[in-house]
């Protein structure tokens, strides 16, 4: 079981949802995916749309600043 | 750079992998504007990412941007088809539809783009090719302007008409850019 770190904490829509699908769908069934996420619109919809598709969404933890930290199960 | 796919396999179970239908947008690219392109492939891939079933149907202007050669080049079957492929050109020459500026436009909105880390009109192509969006060429076009489907990137998946269109998008939301 990996886990893999995304930092997507400088990047705009559509790429922060964009880049998570992508990387997700690398990763195989029981690996980790750790997002760092700037507050707004990347929190409030990266985690939602995770568990939509059918991800686990282990938690979601405030890092610092406006950095938030989603990790995501496969 | 972006992990390119086989554009027929979707990367992750799609949002209805429980049984029903996904949710479907599909789009006509007619414009071969740099602005109205990025706003194809920006719903294009934002749909993608959140589950859609995504169908983009280049027509016109439009084929432009899935042109194989990105530069000016003489595209076409005849003196005057070619003539128009090289003024049309492919992705890196697309005009914007406002300040363009004898094409200064699009460089100075590329500049924009990457100093506020926003996604350009390229890798927006690129994340639409790995999440296996499905890109379609219009016929009709195709034979005015004197094109064939090896003008094309490689994946653009068929070359269709309108009634086929609208068969892909039965069912789900159709947008004309």
């Amino acid at each position: 079981m990996a886990t893999k770190v995304l930092d997507i904490t400088k990047e705009h829509c559509p790429m922060t949802f964009v880049k998570t699908k992508i990387e997700l769908s690398k990763l195989n069934e029981g690996d980790i995916l750790e997002v760092l996420l700037a507050e707004g619109e990347p929190l409030d919809n990266v985690p939602r749309n995770a568990k939509e598709q059918g991800y686990n969404v282990l938690s979601v933890e405030h890092v610092e600043g406006t950095t938030h930290r989603v990790t995501i199960k496969k | 750079m972006m992990e390119q796919t086989n554009a027929t396999t979707p990367l992750v179970p799609r949002r209805g992998a429980g049984g029903e239908a996904p949710k479907k947008l599909s789009i006509i690219a007619f414009s071969g504007d740099f602005d109205k392109l990025t706003a194809v492939f920006t719903l294009g891939t934002g749909a993608a990412a959140v589950g859609y079933e995504v169908n983009i149907f280049f027509t016109f202007w439009g084929l432009d941007a899935i042109k194989r050669k990105q530069g000016r080049s003489f595209t076409g079957g005849n003196w005057l088809t070619k003539i128009f492929g090289f003024m049309m050109g492919g992705l890196k020459v697309t005009p914007t539809s406002r300040f363009n500026f004898l094409g200064a436009g699009p460089k100075i909105f590329r500049y924009l783009m990457k100093k506020n880390n926003v996604a350009t009109l390229e890798e927006l192509v690129e994340a639409a090719k790995a999440l296996g969006i499905n890109l379609y060429a219009c016929e009709m076009a195709m034979h005015v302007l004197g094109l064939t489907k090896d003008d094309f990137i490689p994946e653009v998946k068929d070359v269709l008409g309108v009634a086929s269109f609208l068969n892909l998008s039965d069912g789900g939301q159709t947008l004309f850019i």
